[in-house]
């Protein structure tokens, strides 16, 4: 049993680059939502290992899916790289302190990708 | 037998045991003393022999000298093959990171074609395009323009980080833009924002078989993203064409539907 990895994303392009970048790694296994609540929706009902979660969507932007998340007992502990747009400062404080481990800003290139992926997923 | 004496019985069975591999261990050391002995014995003899006799004590020197001479020459031919892998290493090295950024390259350039073929609806064109100008280039304020073909002029379609209104048209072959476009050839002109609406910093030209048929326009990028890289380049020589015919396409398709709606709708009138 790999990895299971939640990709929170309304661009139908980025989600496809991104699920082309971590198919990389072995035996793991991506989900795709295509904005907040529908990420929620499917990180409430099923377990994952980590979730790449974008800010600006529709629905329910990204900040508020990372605060409700880390507000759940069952689900706080689950990495959460946000990747976004927004590239000031403030807005990478933000993620962080409501509980994002890491930041990435777009455009994003797949090893960087990769590489805090790998940091995060903990061995099986 | 009492528990007590079960006890004894193993402890003494344990005791044995370790006092076998004791003598064991001692037995083995002694055999290898006595053979580093004999050898240091050999070693002493052949030295004494050689400081009796100054023939033999030339001749070890000389075997010895030419022993030496040899693991030199061993250690160069060593220390040149050790410079050889490392030189191989660095260049694999520079190779893989090579590869890697064109399987990046690659994998944008087919996630975009593959998303602006994936629909014949125009709006969802023009959406996909926008979400790969943002997302995959980098840019932040920039509008997309088709000409109208009757008055061969450019007009703003869809924006980012501004209104649409704002985006002033453009005739073709007049202006910044509008020479941009006629040139059928990507522009890029600066990575510094422009305010200036008729100034953009770089133009794409949507080409359909040598015929613009509109434009990107880009006036500021992302505050990350400090200026354009090999990638970004192919991405403009990518949407030029394949957003250019993903725009056609879905057209074409819109007026076919209408055209066999018009035709299905006299046909209904004349059966029924």
């Amino acid at each position: 049993m790999g990895h299971r990895i939640l990709i929170v994303e309304d661009s139908p392009t980025m989600r496809q680059l991104l699920v082309f970048a971590l198919r990389r790694l072995k035996e793991v296994e991506i989900v795709e939502a295509q904005d907040g609540m529908d990420g929620l929706r499917k990180v409430s009902s099923d377990h994952f290992d980590l979730a790449l979660i974008d800010i600006n969507m529709p629905v329910m932007d990204g900040l508020k899916l990372i605060s409700l998340i880390r507000g759940d007992e069952a689900l706080k502990e689950i990495p959460i790289v946000v990747i976004t747009t927004e590239g000031a400062n403030e807005d990478r404080d933000r993620a962080l302190k409501l509980g994002a481990n890491e930041y990435l800003c777009k455009p994003i290139q797949a090893n960087q990708v990769l590489s805090v992926v790998k940091g995060l997923l903990k061995p099986e | 037998m009492s528990e007590q004496d079960n006890r004894l019985s193993s402890r003494a069975e344990d005791f044995l045991a370790l006092f076998s591999k004791g003598a064991e261990f001692s037995r083995e050391l002694l055999k290898e003393n006595e053979r580093l002995r004999s050898r240091l014995a050999a070693v002493t003899d052949r030295q004494e022999s050689a400081a009796r006799n100054p023939e033999d004590w030339g001749k070890l020197r000389l075997e010895l000298m030419s022993r030496i001479a040899t693991l030199e020459e061993e250690c160069t031919t060593v220390r040149e093959r050790l410079d050889q892998v490392e030189l191989e290493n660095s260049q694999f090295a520079q190779r893989y990171v090579e590869v890697e950024e064109e399987n990046n390259n690659l994998a944008n350039l087919y996630v975009s074609s593959y998303q602006l073929h994936s629909t014949l609806d125009l709006d969802e064109v023009i959406r996909i395009i926008t979400e790969i100008v943002i997302n995959l280039i980098g840019a932040e304020v920039f509008a997309i323009y088709l000409i109208d073909g009757e008055r061969s002029e450019l007009s703003p379609v869809a924006s980012e980080g501004m209104e649409l209104s704002a985006f002033p048209k453009a005739k073709l072959g007049v202006g910044v833009l509008g020479k941009a476009v006629a040139s059928n050839e990507a522009t890029c002109w600066d990575t510094q924002r422009s305010e200036d609406l008729s100034q953009p910093i770089v133009c794409v030209p949507l080409v359909v078989q040598n015929r613009p048929i509109g434009a990107i326009a880009v006036y500021g990028l992302l505050a990350q993203k400090d200026g354009f890289s090999a990638l970004d380049h192919e991405l403009f020589n990518m949407l030029g064409g394949h957003a250019a015919t993903a725009i056609f396409a879905a057209k074409l398709y819109s007026q076919s539907e209408r055209k066999l709606n018009t035709i299905q709708g006299f046909i209904d009138l004349l059966t029924k």
